[in-house]
């Protein structure tokens, strides 16, 4: 019988044998990989080098940017606080809605909702996602701001508004606070719920006394995101809060009467970039070199609560492990 | 080790049967109070979208007061019929070009007949000679080549120029349902109350009709500069060319990098670098690719994205290939990562399994793991093709044309789509085109559910085949 | 403790047991009981989990539940203080009798059920919260009216008697979680204890830990049942010969429609089960012929 292996040479016989083939498949699905770290430096590079070029134009200074409180492109006034102060604001009130709605929905879906009511309402939230910023700044502006200027009088109420605009962004946020604080939820052990029970407590101090507590960090995780997602929203604010950076002066104009006035617009981050770049924008134009470095600081207002979630989460993570 | 026998601890603290039961109730009482309130919260982010999607089905539908330039029965008298029994529609072709001859400038029929001819066997506008010149020429128009109109498209032309509608008010479909007599009385008095508001016309001309602004007519227009008339066919086919453009680069690239990450990558500083950063990208507001995509698409590469290497085709880079590019790169991430996710999910007993008879770790990739994946990837794929087709805010910055009526033909071509339709009509002042922004809301909105539908059924069988 | 104070249900004042110890006497039904079952079947959606368990659970004492895996005994214990309420597919039929009441009657709260009714689980759950968080909130949620110096003087209590305050003193703040498995499972009876329920189930408390730990455990029990009549399942049958008063046996039988059903074999003193039981079947299972 002869043997079906010819061992005379065996160790070469299983020495690594080039497949050249496979190296080169390996070596494409690496450079798709890392087609993301280009883009991130590709986005990292533009951006920073326009805001650059936006520094040192003469007009321009890096401590006015900081400092003042009036963004008037045509006269040279580029102080970035009315921006970030539409963004905020328009943030914070999102945030006033989202977060009651959507922790409210979490809780009651995870802890009180029957399958079947469960079935209904999961998939309502879960069609929110899906429906286009542009048809949520629509809805603002044709149904949300006739309804506040029908109730607080077409002379209080701005056909642009930061109300408006707030409210649309927190219904557009509530699926995102309510699913991120759901898992986190569903994440809590059950068997910390049954101890609860165990000890008489009802339904109520179950969830909000045991089960929110243990979620605690991943639900604010979910609020850091949804936080993140409303600073960069850019259609809702565009179409409902107008396209003017509401300037003020700390010193004079009221708190508010003017600054922190909801019924009147203010332009926000993205509206600027947006409106500015909605023309026929010339390269190398200050307009042009001041959408980057606004989008710079988009970018890392973003990036510093996107990171910050993660943490968060994390932390989370090694709670239950 | 014995156990001290402590006493067991003073009950007196503990309330009584009475105050217990007191208390239960209350907290019986309080718990029903709280979770009503859960309950109207909840109820306030459904009812938020249901609301919105009425106010975009209630402005999509409705009557409209409209003014004729000529009423459809004197069009129909003109050719000779009782407009009693025989409506504009059931007018013959030869009658509608009649009719339109009759009101036309030759000029204007002259074009419309360069565009299409009337007729295969004759010409009513141009002459002859005109014509075998005209399509002599270098550039020949369209209708050299093309067959004749048919009597639809006649009909379109008829009611666009002769008829010439001109809607002066518009109303919700709910209100004109319940009450639309109001709606008529309302306009009637205020054509005595604020006549500036109707400087043209009198009362008198004024006809009340239901109009579907979401229509088979407004899905295959063309937009047009007369909201009358005006559809969304130019946007549907740009989102579609973007659309394409963002599958074709995302999904390969995308798929690709998951494998590696799930499948090649060992635990090192590379490789976690690459996808702590693509989870970071995933965060990215989109606005900052719009930018990313003007800079490198539209700026840097312009000889490309605008065709100018290939041949003569697009002015600069701001065409259907940059755009489309821009919106792969922003769904990339969504794509990796659901993709990762999806690998995940295959059972490592069929890696081993492929690896135990001597393949290489590519060959059981490729033969045994992906194909189990295939579904869970055409998931994430759709969800992310959903996403790109809503995105408005990077259109605007790669340079979508606000206002085009020419369909785009190649990856260089201009464009725009349907969500930059939706914000251009919404930003208009004129109470008409927020009814059209409605309508093509509508379109998107069911395009997209259409395709969410889509992914939950496939995720659906998917996940039922795996367990 | 000789007195249980929320007896207001019942018709039968149980001081007459007290202290008795009813090893190797008859399972007389005219005793008091503190928990007694009647015809319970339990269901989980179509499927009959147990069927017919009829068991009295006298005051002071520990009774265990045994059986192989799969007999329903843990399905039993959680009836007792409709824990199954929370499994959405979950119904009990029949009666379940605390001091002559039926916790299954119409308007009954399973809320005010628990209360009196405590319960330890398999795997130690301490909350989340510091040490004397654990043990302090059940207490507050039911409605105690002393001050702060008063509540974690019951804390103290309640750690003492549960043998837990000597590890614990100087540590009431640190997380429940950074405990000990034995530990923690000794916080979660110190918890369960300090809302002065009279009934303690415990579902397999010692399954998850070392011998060291269950040997406490073990202790401790059999300090408790001075004040508390304790229910416990157990697949250790060493542990049941050696803290139970009584112990019933539970196996898996076909019923008429050919389903496994859990249904109880016999309920007797824990020395005559074990040394002469009247069944077969538990004859078989105690001996280690089958199970």
């Amino acid at each position: 019988m002869t043997p079906r292996v010819d061992d005379t040479d065996m160790a070469t016989q299983l020495r690594t044998t080039k497949r050249p083939l496979e190296r080169a498949v390996v070596v494409s699905l690496f450079l798709a990989g890392a087609i993301s770290i280009a883009v991130t430096l590709g986005i990292l590079w533009e951006l920073g080098k326009e805001a650059l070029l936006f520094f040192q134009d003469e007009v321009v200074s890096i401590g006015d940017f900081f400092t003042t409180t009036v963004w008037q492109p045509q006269a040279g006034s580029f102080g970035i606080w009315p921006l970030i102060l539409g963004t905020l604001y328009i943030t914070v009130i999102a945030l006033v809605v989202a977060v009651p709605v959507g922790l409210s929905a979490a809780i009651y879906l995870s802890e009180y909702a029957s399958p079947r009511v469960r079935g209904i309402l999961k998939p309502a939230l879960e069609v929110l996602v899906g429906i286009p910023t542009v048809v949520f700044g629509f809805f603002a502006l044709t149904f949300i701001t006739p309804l506040l200027r029908g109730v607080f009088g077409v002379n209080t109420v701005g056909f642009f508004n930061v109300l408006s605009a707030g409210l649309v962004v927190g219904l557009l946020i509530v699926p995102l606070i309510s699913s991120l604080a759901e898992d986190a939820m569903a994440a809590v052990p059950d068997s910390l719920r049954q101890a609860a029970y165990g000890l008489g407590a009802s339904r109520l101090e179950v969830a909000l006394r045991v089960v929110v507590p243990a979620a605690l960090s991943g639900i604010a995780a979910g609020v850091v995101i949804a936080m993140s997602r409303a600073v960069g929203e850019t259609m809702v604010v565009t179409l409902a809060a107008g396209a003017s950076p509401r300037n003020f002066d700390l010193g004079t104009d009221s708190l508010f009467g003017t600054i922190l006035n909801p019924f009147e617009g203010a332009q926000t981050i993205t509206g600027y970039i947006v409106i500015t770049a909605s023309g026929d924008i010339s390269y190398d134009t200050i307009d042009y070199n001041s959408i980057f470095a606004l989008g710079l600081t988009l970018f890392i207002m973003t990036l510093t609560l996107n990171s910050l979630s993660r943490r968060i989460v994390k932390r989370f993570r090694q709670e239950y492990d | 080790m014995t156990v001290q026998a402590p006493e067991r601890p003073d009950v007196g603290f503990f309330p009584t049967d009475e105050e217990y039961v007191e208390l239960l109730d209350k907290r019986t009482r309080r718990g029903a109070v709280v979770r009503t309130g859960f309950l109207a919260l909840l109820s306030v982010a459904v009812l938020g979208l249901v609301i919105l999607l009425v106010t975009i089905v209630d402005d999509s539908f409705g009557l409209v007061a409209v003014v004729n330039q000529n009423e459809p029965e004197a069009v129909v008298a003109a050719a000779g019929y009782d407009p009693a029994t025989t409506a504009l529609s059931d007018l013959s072709k030869e009658d509608l070009v009649t009719s339109l001859q009759g009101t036309i400038s030759n000029g204007v029929g002259r074009r419309l007949e360069r565009e299409q001819r009337f007729f295969e066997d004759r010409l009513v506008f141009e002459s002859q000679a005109k014509w075998d010149e005209v399509c002599a020429s270098d550039e020949p128009p369209s209708g050299c080549t093309g067959g004749a109109r048919d009597t639809s498209s006649v009909l379109l032309l008829v009611e666009e120029r002769v008829i010439q509608p001109d809607v002066v008010a518009v109303n919700g479909m709910i209100p004109s349902v319940l009450d639309g007599q109001g709606f008529r009385d309302r306009i009637e008095s205020e054509f005595i109350t604020v006549p500036e508001k109707y400087p043209d016309y009198t009362f008198d001309q004024v006809r009340f009709q239901w109009r579907a602004w979401l229509s088979w007519k407004f899905i295959t227009s063309p937009s047009s500069s007369t909201p009358e008339i005006a559809g969304i066919s130019t946007a549907i086919l740009g989102s579609v060319w973007l659309v394409l453009i963002a599958v074709l680069f995302a999904v390969p690239v995308g798929v690709g990098a998951a494998i590696y990450l799930e499948e090649f990558a060992r635990p090192n500083r590379i490789n976690d670098i690459i996808q702590t950063n693509i989870n970071n990208l995933a965060g990215v507001p989109s606005i900052i690719y719009g930018m990313l995509g003007l800079a490198v698409f539209v700026r840097v590469l312009e000889p490309i994205t605008s065709g100018s290497l290939f041949g003569d085709f697009a002015p600069n880079g701001r065409t259907v290939m940059s755009a489309g590019l821009t919106l792969g790169l922003m769904s990339l991430p969504v794509v990796i990562i659901s993709s990762q996710e999806a690998l995940r999910a295959v059972p490592n007993s069929l890696r081993q399994a492929g690896m135990g008879l001597g393949a290489t770790r590519w060959q059981t990739v490729r033969s045994q793991v992906l194909p189990v994946a295939i579904p869970g990837i055409m998931t994430g794929t759709i969800l992310a093709v959903a996403r790109a087709i809503g995105e408005t805010a990077p259109l605007i910055l790669v340079g979508a044309a606000g206002f085009i009526t020419v369909s785009p033909s190649s990856p260089f071509s201009q464009f725009t789509a349907l969500p930059i339709q939706i914000f251009q009509w919404t930003s208009l002042p004129q109470p008409e085109w927020r009814n059209l922004a409605a309508a093509a809301s509508l379109v998107l909105l069911i395009l997209l559910l259409t395709l969410n539908a889509a992914a939950v059924i496939l995720r659906n069988r998917y996940s039922r085949r795996l367990t | 403790m000789t007195e249980h104070t929320d007896t207001d249900i019942d018709s039968s004042p149980p001081t007459a047991v007290h202290g008795a110890t009813p090893n190797g006497e008859e399972l007389a039904d005219d005793v008091a009981k503190v928990l007694e079952t009647r015809d319970m079947d339990v269901f989980y959606g179509d499927f009959r989990a147990v069927a017919d368990v009829s068991i009295g659970f006298r005051f002071n004492e520990i009774s265990a539940l045994i059986g192989p895996s799969g007999c329903g005994k843990s399905t039993v214990l959680r009836s007792l203080n409709r824990m199954n309420d929370l499994i959405p597919s979950a119904r009990v039929t029949g009666e379940v009798h605390y001091h002559g009441a039926n916790i299954y009657a119409e308007g009954v709260d399973p809320v005010e059920v628990r209360r009196r009714i405590g319960m330890v689980f398999q795997k130690p759950n301490p909350f989340p919260k510091s040490i004397f968080d654990n043990v302090a909130w059940g207490v507050k949620i039911n409605g105690f009216k002393g001050s702060k110096a008063e509540l974690a003087d019951h804390v103290e209590a309640t750690l003492r008697q549960a043998a837990l305050w000597d590890e614990v003193k100087d540590k009431l703040s640190d997380s429940g979680l950074s405990l000990s498995g034995g530990q923690q499972q000794r916080l979660c009876i110190a918890r369960a204890i300090a809302t002065q329920p009279d009934v303690v189930l415990m579902d397999e408390p010692c399954s998850a830990l070392d011998p060291i730990a269950t040997l406490r455990i073990e202790e401790l029990m059999l300090e408790l049942k001075k004040d508390y009549s304790i229910v416990i399942v157990t697949h250790n049958m060493q542990q049941a010969a050696r803290v139970s008063d009584r112990t019933a046996f539970f196996n898996v039988q076909l019923d008429e429609k050919g389903q496994r059903t859990g249904r109880m074999i016999e309920f007797t003193p824990t020395d005559v089960l074990f040394t002469n039981p009247e069944q077969q079947e538990t004859e078989d299972y105690i001996t280690g012929r089958f199970g």
